[in-house]
């Protein structure tokens, strides 16, 4: 038998090659065909996770209730000390200092991640801001933010927080920062599909201990972190229940 | 059961009232005009038993209501009220939830020191193998706007 892996589309380039090597530890690991697969856009991942086409997945938080309660996904691990938070950011020459400030009719610039997006939108709100009263402006990567904040083609831009961290710093000098979101409990995680079940004690001993030997630990820096810690099922339920209030 | 405030914590010129909790029983507390604002970026999140008992807050929480973790856990929610909140406010949010659906709403909460803070609340019923198990409350900084409607509309419904 063989089995699908795929990754929520939001991961960052500079992990794809992290990721495939990861597809291998994998195999080897669990003695099975794992297929890496990735899609283009989150529409066409959740086509393929409806067709239970997916057996493992790196889910976006903003996935984790389809997956679990609708598909009988099990959460396995999350990124240690990783959450998923976002920034609000402005050109530096920009004058305002509050998204209080932020005035109706401005362009807001976000990627397609899902949950950054949303993280960002409860920002504005407190500056009475919502999808309605703003124009909102898709770009296909942070960088595209950047270069649209820079050129002041959009007034505001969403970022997710690593992403914006690890800027240059000639970058971050020509944006300023009006408010980090430190929620702390929203996280990708990653999961298995009930076709797995069997093996999931199995599966996540082995994740688990990945940073104890040099091979797993590089194959975990290859995709930006030192090891990863163990979702229990209530926590996952707990973020979807959070997901669920934030939503509206 | 709740206790009454305690004067040594409050912080500033303090009224005096005494609520009545549960429909009947009495908690008398003391409130001043002083607002903490709400901080950026963060979420104030809380979540109770059927009875509306807290059995988990986080971080946020504790440093936005002034008590310490250990007196808030057992607690009934109740221990937040504030008397310019209206009780048709509260009757909405547990007519809700019992329904299954989500409340949500702008909320002015009561610090142990006396002060208050505004919070957008979301509240929701945690399920688990079909079956209410307690709730739970997100809270998010409210607009400006949105405070002022309620400091207008609040005292209206009493
Ligand atoms: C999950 C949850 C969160 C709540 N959060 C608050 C709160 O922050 N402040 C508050 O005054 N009441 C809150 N309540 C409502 C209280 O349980 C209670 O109904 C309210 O304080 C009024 O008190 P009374 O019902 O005893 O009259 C919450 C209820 C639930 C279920």
């Amino acid at each position: 038998m063989s089995y699908t892996f795929t990754v929520s589309p939001d991961f960052s380039p500079n992990y794809l090659a992290g990721w495939y090597i990861f597809n291998t530890w994998l195999q080897i690991q669990t003695g099975e065909a794992i297929h890496f697969e990735l899609y283009d856009d989150f529409q066409a991942q959740r086509t393929a996770i409806q067709a239970n086409q997916i057996d493992l997945i790196y889910a976006n938080p903003f996935d984790a209730a389809m997956l679990v309660r609708e598909k009988g996904f099990l959460p396995l691990v999350k990124a240690e000390g990783i959450s998923d938070e976002a920034i609000i950011a402005v050109n530096a020459n920009n004058p305002v200092e509050d998204v209080a400030q932020l005035s109706t009719g401005i362009r807001v610039a976000v990627t397609e991640d899902p949950d950054v997006h949303m993280i960002g939108m409860i920002m504005l709100e407190a500056g009475d801001l919502d999808a309605s009263n703003i124009q909102t402006c898709f770009c296909n990567n942070h960088i595209l933010i950047v270069k649209n904040l820079i050129q002041d083609k959009v007034d505001v831009g969403i970022f997710l927080a690593k992403a914006f961290d690890d800027l240059s710093n000639l970058t971050k000098k020509q944006l300023k920062i009006l408010v980090r979101s430190q929620i702390s409990v929203i996280h990708h995680s990653l999961m298995i599909s009930p076709k797995l079940a069997e093996r999931r004690t199995e599966i996540q001993a082995l994740l688990l201990s990945m940073n104890n030997d040099d091979k797993g630990k590089n194959v975990l820096n290859s995709l930006g972190f030192n090891a990863w810690a163990k979702v229990e099922d209530e926590e996952m339920e707990f973020m979807i229940d959070l997901m669920d209030t934030l939503i509206i | 059961m709740l206790q009454d405030m305690q004067l040594e914590n409050i912080v500033g010129e303090y009224k005096e009232v005494t609520l009545n909790l549960y429909g009947s029983i009495p908690r008398k507390i003391y409130y001043t005009d002083i607002e903490t604002p709400y901080p950026d970026g963060k979420l104030i999140v809380s979540t109770t038993d059927k009875a509306g008992i807290i059995t988990h807050v986080n971080q946020s929480f504790v440093e936005m209501s002034g008590y310490r973790e250990e007196e808030l856990i057992n607690a009934p929610h109740s221990i937040l009220r504030h008397p310019d909140m209206p009780a048709v406010a509260f009757k909405d949010l547990w007519d809700t939830v019992n329904k299954g659906a989500k409340w949500q709403g702008i909320v002015k909460n009561l610090r142990k020191d006396g002060g208050y803070y505004w919070v957008k609340a979301t509240v929701i019923p945690n399920i688990r193998n079909g079956q209410v198990v307690g709730y739970t409350s997100v809270r998010r900084k409210p607009s400006r706007t949105k405070v002022n409607e309620c400091i207008q509309l609040y005292p209206t419904l009493f």
